[in-house]
């Protein structure tokens, strides 16, 4: 997963399908090489094994808190994948958003959990943006640019169906019950979008998005102090990088234009993101 | 190890393979000394000489240590506001002191809480000069905290209500009980005022070094043991360079009865990084101390390395958990260690039932 290498161990064999699936397009890296990452899903050596089994992540042997189900094994995975990157990439201004790109400019949206973020991310990705990240973009503060590191996008709870319903040719892994997110499936990235991960791309849109039922879909302008406002608070390194974190998400806001994007309906969703650079420029009522 | 043989001879780093990187980025990070490799590194200005890959993990390491040494100059800044609003006087210990004086060897240095000592008259008032400025004692168990109180050295750790940050309050650098008795009254002598502060002090650097052996080679549980030590190796180097440190260290480590600390400080940054000694320094120490013996190699060369698959090897648990013993042994008379250890595996059973029960 460009630009990281992980190693990856483990004793539990249901992991395997999935694995083998979803991450079936990614390079495999040389033994003998630097690995970012020393991960393990591995059996807690319990009674509990022989009937009901349960796992947890080690990162290069530390254990993770949280003891999950053997079932949830694949998404602990990719959690545990996420907390890698997060926890140690200080020379990124990291930041929870989905990020996908087209013709070199990417769009960025940073989200809390239940706004639709990653449904809106599964969808623009089937329909020719370029998959970055779903849940963490990368900023790079001495050269502008934006990093991604393409990896399967987590659905939850209905959005399973909706994506899997508009796009029947998705390759997904069951759906579990987990206890954190409620049902979780986890949707295989295009290979173009694994193969292309190491391109950065400019900062160009930072759109929040929102999912209200029965709304029509449309963008409204918002400005660059809120914005800035929600990134900083999105970012898991904002405090950590100090006057440099400032600096970095000032320079991140002032790149891009910055909007809010309410929906209910996807396809109509998809249409408005075709033009988004013309409908941003329309709609003029900035908030500050 | 490979880590050990970095931090001896840092001039070999631009020469190691990727898969070497690997490791010895991995063994930094468990030994919490991934910020002061960064340091030889740079000190060794082979900057360029390293991987793109791991060189992505130093600075990350970097970024983080700079913030939590600006972290920790304004927390300084905060507990001297509180001492100075009560009128009390209180020491810089360990990391913070480092920092606050600026020390070539807080370089690169991690943190995890911020230790000041107080005279044991003024704990009180310490106490609850520190609760108004937003630093309260975190729940213990009642044994716990009793333990505390009566027994120890320090009080319960306070945190910050706002901030979050740990503040170890300290009326002696070792337990009332422990077996060396220390000059604690002797550690006043020659404090230095922190730059911009009113009200805190350091340590001498003799008495600071001889502070850190204590307490490192009294601790039960070494998570930051080869962190500690490789702040030893540094105050040897950088207190050393004044040729006449030396004949005073052993003025000092008499005085206050911490001969022995500082004999395992010599031994162990030796032993692990090959710290240069003076002969005369060496030859004065064991006449006085001894030599240290096979048992505490067995132990202390183990339970020294980091907790990581590659520095497991035969007895690394069994001298864990003689570490253990010993520091209890040395902070407690044997009575009061048995009482202590079998509260403390019952309290350790409760708690394991409790949580199958809730499981």
């Amino acid at each position: 997963m460009p630009p990281f290498v992980v190693r990856f161990r483990s004793n539990v064999p249901s992991l395997t399908p999935d694995f083998l699936t979803l991450y079936a397009d990614y390079e495999l890296a040389d033994v003998n090489g630097f690995a970012d990452f020393h991960v393990e899903i591995r059996y807690v050596p319990n009674l509990k094994r022989l009937f009901d089994p349960e796992i947890r992540f080690y990162f290069d042997g530390t254990p993770s808190f949280s003891v999950l189900p053997a079932q949830q094994s694949f998404p602990t995975l990719e959690w545990g994948l996420n907390w890698c990157v997060a926890a140690h990439s200080h020379h990124y201004l990291v930041v929870h958003a989905a990020v996908l790109e087209r013709n070199g400019f990417s769009l960025i949206m940073p989200a809390p959990p239940g706004s639709g973020k990653s449904t809106l991310c599964a969808a623009l990705m089937m329909n020719g943006w370029r998959l970055m990240s779903d849940e963490l973009t990368l900023y790079d503060r001495n050269t502008g640019h934006i990093y991604g590191h393409p990896r399967p996008v987590s659905l939850k709870n209905r959005s399973i169906d909706v994506i899997s319903s508009a796009f029947p040719d998705s390759v997904m892994t069951t759906p579990v019950m987990t206890e954190s997110k409620g049902m979780v499936a986890l949707l295989k990235p295009p290979e173009s979008a694994v193969l292309s991960a190491a391109l950065p791309a400019k900062p160009r849109w930072l759109v929040l998005p929102k999912y209200e039922q029965g709304t029509e879909a449309r963008f409204e302008r918002q400005g660059s102090a809120r914005t800035f406002a929600l990134i900083a608070e999105q970012s898991f390194n904002y405090d950590l990088l100090g006057l440099d974190g400032f600096n970095a998400v000032g320079s991140l806001v002032d790149q891009c234009i910055c909007a809010k994007f309410t929906y209910s309906n996807l396809d109509e969703a998809m249409s408005l993101f075709q033009n988004i650079e013309a409908h941003l420029h329309e709609v003029v009522s900035v908030t500050p | 190890m490979l880590l050990l043989e970095v931090l001896r001879k840092p001039q070999h780093i631009s020469s190691l393979s990727l898969r070497e990187w690997d490791l010895l980025i991995r063994q930094a990070r468990s030994a919490d000394l991934l910020g002061r490799l960064w340091r030889e590194v740079e000190l060794s200005g082979q900057v360029e000489g390293v991987p793109e890959a791991p060189k992505r993990h130093l600075m990350a390491a970097k970024f983080l240590v700079e913030r939590q040494h600006d972290a920790v100059r304004r927390e300084i800044g905060y507990i001297d506001e509180a001492m100075r609003a009560a009128g009390l006087r209180a020491i810089l210990l360990k990391g913070a002191a480092y920092v606050a004086t600026g020390k070539a060897l807080a370089t690169g240095r991690t943190f995890s809480d911020v230790d000041i000592l107080v005279e044991s008259d003024d704990l009180a008032a310490a106490e609850s000069a520190l609760s108004i400025y937003g630093w309260q004692p975190v729940k213990q168990s009642a044994y716990d905290e009793a333990y505390y109180r009566e027994w120890m050295h320090e009080i319960p750790p306070l945190v910050h209500v706002k901030r979050n940050t740990t503040l170890d309050l300290h009326h002696a650098i070792l337990p009332v009980t422990a077996r060396i008795k220390v000059n604690t009254q002797g550690l006043r002598e020659g404090n230095a005022l922190v730059d911009g502060c009113t009200n805190l002090y350091v340590l001498q650097d003799a008495d600071m070094l001889l502070h850190s052996a204590t307490h490192l080679f009294h601790e039960g549980e070494l998570a930051h043991g080869l962190r500690d030590l490789h702040d030893l190796h540094l105050m040897f180097g950088e207190f050393g360079a004044l040729p006449s440190f030396w004949d005073h260290l052993l003025i000092r480590a008499r005085y206050l009865g911490l001969m022995t600390p500082l004999l395992y400080a010599v031994r162990y940054s030796r032993r692990k990084f090959h710290t240069p000694f003076p002969l005369g320094f060496l030859g004065q120490l064991e006449s006085d101390s001894g030599q240290g013996s096979i048992l505490m190699d067995f132990c202390y060369d183990r339970a020294l390395l980091p907790k990581h698959a590659s520095c497991e090897q035969f007895g690394s648990g069994l001298a864990r958990v003689m570490v253990y013993l010993r520091s209890h042994w040395l902070k407690m008379p044997l009575g009061l260690l048995l009482y202590h250890l079998s509260v403390k595996s019952l309290a350790r059973l409760r708690a394991k039932e409790d949580k199958a029960a809730t499981a």
